[in-house]
């Protein structure tokens, strides 16, 4: 008898101490900064071979079906175009998932074409932004986007660091945030490289898993230190990217934000997401508590008021009624 | 309305009409129109200059709001990918709420901390605290892309680790909350008492929820631009304390509103105000000028905090930090010293001045994080005139259903009824027995149950 229930709680003990484990090393994982999923896939892009083609741009309007530019994609006046009094460059909107801009490096030299997309992010700061969760990190590395839940509220387009999503802000009825999503619908789920990967004549950009991608790209600052600044764009930056950035010149110099720190946006806002469930647990007590000690105060009435211009409001109060 | 009264007509403040046996109760018609005819109520609207400002606004404004929802917002923003937020929600949303903390402030001051000399305003400064954030609500449900979809969070999808998850539940529920401490008045107006008795009852309860959620969602808002480091120049940046700085300036916010409310109350329908409200007034005044005081002193030391935390200093000597010292300096210390000046000097008129410009301060700090120096490193951008005027449309519709239910709802009075036996009993049997009096649920019920 004694034996079995000894065996029993034995039993029951291990049981105990496998499921804390497990739940232990849930919580560790949950509660660490996501680093992304192991097997999820990059992009490497090489400016220096870009060589400002716009094939890339053409191959996105296709695949994603996008309407048809105002300009056609081997109309290379694009690179001059500014915008919001000559000071911005294009940038992704609705109608391109993707677009290339021409920099004049400091100094004279070639020029550098960069192209820019979603970087997917491996900790987004649109999907932790996302108050109706319709952001997905997919564990093939793409960020992806549910429009039949978007309220429309534009938080990720606040809290993207790169201005990347864009909003179809001329639908009456069903806006939707439009940004690149890895080609994720139609090629990545089965392991093929996004359409701009596919088409591009310089191989600038290299697909493959991410990991992989930063040992090519630090093999390649290696195998030419001369060609390349020693850095890999998006490999730290704001918790790391899925797609990163190889360069010659500097990254500033090339439209890049290099204050972003290595911390996911997410990381600003955890010390006040911190706060949340204290001020919910503390203040009930502590606010009823002030209200019994005010409450005691007035059952030994008003005269103990120490603010003496007040008794006379107490007292025609109390003639009133 | 001044000249009707002078015409012998009392506006209504009470179930009945006339005194003793020939009294008949007011229909609910007649209880809308103040007791005026339908001729006499249009005569006093008409008369009303006021009346005609509004009417043009309405004019062009509200055609524009259709149009907006019929053609999408790209016919009257910029459509901006880089300022996804623009006016609706720079003022309308993130300026709004802060002056609306005025609710769970003088909830707490009165059913709390049991001021009850703050009585006379507390149930102007819940209604303000309510309509502030109906109408917070009324421009988010303009910016949205897709208003209808404004449930899912609460009901379809959850993204509970997002700040915005918690101001849309917060936000909901102290609606409801507000609701429920404002409705005692449209109660008593309709003259179902046992509504009012269950909501005073649970008055402690309300208050003290008010205040959690008050606390979270004004800081939420402020922690929504936690999201966007890069964006936000820093000198209105803190990863740290940014939701403390707008829950802090929310407070002589919410405060200096009930100031500038009522001092609009008084110049424009003293008519409706009852003397108790008069003639406390400016008592309540000098005390909201205080607890607005504490407010911003506390504000403008952890500005500087925030400054020093981040290490700005060097900010200041730009183009950017003139424009927040300009902000501080006629925002915050500015009215903070006349507030101690007035105080000294008990002379209220100025206090009323520095609760504007109070006001003022708290508009201008949410528009500056909102809009100014949001994407510092970009463009500015300059709101499109249509989304200007449907803002100002809102507003106009903020001013006018404020002051319907100013005029209605025993708000600025006291409603005067008969006794009802059933009604009685509660508050008159604690007030005959002062040793009881610790066991009043509300003491506020007493105060306003005098009816």
């Amino acid at each position: 008898m004694s034996g079995i229930s000894r065996r029993r709680f034995l039993a029951g003990s291990i049981a105990g101490c496998a499921a804390t484990t497990l739940c232990g090393t849930q919580k560790a994982l949950a509660a660490g900064s996501f680093t992304g999923y192991p097997e999820g896939m990059g992009v490497l892009v090489d400016l220096t071979r870009c060589i400002g083609c716009r094939s890339c741009e053409a191959a996105c309007n296709k695949e994603q079906k996008l309407p048809a530019p105002a300009k056609p994609f081997d109309d290379m006046s694009v690179f001059d175009e500014r915008f919001h009094g000559g000071t911005q460059m294009r940038r992704p909107d609705e109608n391109a998932y993707t677009v290339v801009n021409r920099y004049q490096p400091e100094g004279g030299g070639k020029p550098i074409y960069r192209k820019v997309q979603c970087n997917h992010c491996n900790e987004p700061a649109c999907l932790t932004s996302c108050f109706v969760n319709a952001y997905t990190k997919t564990q093939e590395g793409a960020v992806v986007y549910n429009p039949k839940i978007c309220v429309g509220c534009r938080n990720c387009m606040i809290a993207c660091p790169f201005n990347i999503p864009g909003y179809s802000y001329s639908s009456a009825f069903n806006p939707v945030v439009k940004k690149c999503i890895f080609c994720h619908e139609t090629r990545l789920k089965t392991g093929r490289p996004p359409a701009c990967v596919e088409i591009c004549p310089q191989q600038a950009l290299t697909f493959g898993k991410r990991k992989d991608m930063i040992k090519i790209a630090h093999q390649r600052i290696l195998n030419e230190p001369g060609r390349y600044v020693d850095h890999l764009y998006g490999e730290k930056e704001l918790g790391g990217t899925g797609w990163m950035y190889l360069s010659s010149v500097a990254f500033d110099q090339v439209g890049f934000d290099t204050t972003t720190g290595n911390e996911p946006i997410i990381a600003n806002v955890k010390d006040f997401l911190g706060t949340v469930p204290m001020v919910l647990a503390i203040w009930p007590a502590l606010f009823t508590g002030f209200h019994l000690l005010a409450k005691r105060k007035d059952g030994h009435g008003h005269d103990d008021d120490h603010a003496g211009d007040h008794s006379a409001a107490h007292g025609e109060e109390e003639d009133k009624s | 309305m001044k000249s009707m009264i002078r015409q012998g007509i009392q506006p209504v403040a009470s179930h009945h009409n006339g005194e003793g046996k020939s009294r008949k109760s007011w229909s609910l018609l007649e209880k809308l129109l103040l007791g005026l005819s339908p001729r006499q109520y249009l005569e006093q609207a008409i008369k009303n200059p006021f009346n005609w400002i509004l009417g043009v606004l309405f004019a062009v404004g509200l055609p524009l709001i259709a149009y907006r929802f019929l053609f999408g917002l790209s016919v009257v923003t910029h459509s901006s990918n880089d300022y996804p937020w623009g006016l609706f929600l720079g003022f309308g949303l993130f300026a709004m709420v802060p002056l609306s903390a005025s609710g769970f402030m003088l909830g707490t001051t009165v059913e709390i901390f049991g001021r009850h000399d703050f009585e006379p305003i507390e149930r102007l400064a819940l209604l303000n605290g309510l309509l502030g954030y109906l109408f917070a609500v009324i421009y988010l449900l303009v910016d949205l892309g897709q208003p209808w979809r404004l449930p899912y969070p609460m009901v379809v999808a959850f993204g509970p680790a997002a700040v915005l998850f918690l101001v849309a539940w917060h936000v909901a529920t102290y609606l409801s909350v507000q609701v429920a401490e404002v409705s005692v008045a449209f109660f008593e107006w309709i003259g179902w008492l046992g509504g009012k008795r269950f909501v005073r009852r649970i008055a402690v309860g309300l208050t003290v929820a008010g205040i959690i959620l008050s606390t979270l969602h004004q800081g939420a808002l402020g922690a929504l631009f936690t999201y966007a480091p890069g964006k936000v120049h820093p000198l209105w940046y803190s990863a740290s304390f940014q939701w403390i700085h707008f829950f802090c300036s929310a407070i002589p916010g919410g405060l200096c509103m009930v100031i500038a409310v009522s001092t609009i109350v008084k110049k424009t329908m003293a008519w409706r105000c009852d003397g108790n409200f008069l003639d406390n007034l400016d008592r309540c005044t000098f005390g909201l000028a205080k607890g607005a005081s504490m407010g911003l002193i506390t504000y403008l030391a952890i500005k500087l905090i925030g400054v020093a935390h981040d290490n700005e200093w060097g900010y200041l000597g730009t183009g950017w930090g003139a424009w927040f010292m300009l902000e501080l300096a006629i925002g915050v210390i500015l009215p903070l010293a006349l507030f101690a000046w007035a105080i000294h000097n008990q002379r209220v008129g100025v206090v009323r001045l520095a609760a504007f410009i109070t006001v003022f301060g708290v508009v201008l700090n949410r528009i500056n994080t909102a809009l100014i120096a949001f994407n510092w490193k970009l463009y500015p951008e300059i709101p499109h005139p249509f989304e200007v005027i449907i803002c100002l449309t809102i507003f106009a519709i903020y001013v006018v259903v404020y002051r319907f239910i100013l005029y209605r709802l025993p708000i600025l009075f006291a409603w005067k009824a008969v006794p009802v036996e059933a009604y009685e009993t509660e508050p008159v049997t604690v007030q005959s027995a002062p040793a009881l009096k610790s066991s009043v649920p509300a003491p506020g019920a007493v105060y306003r149950s005098i009816d």
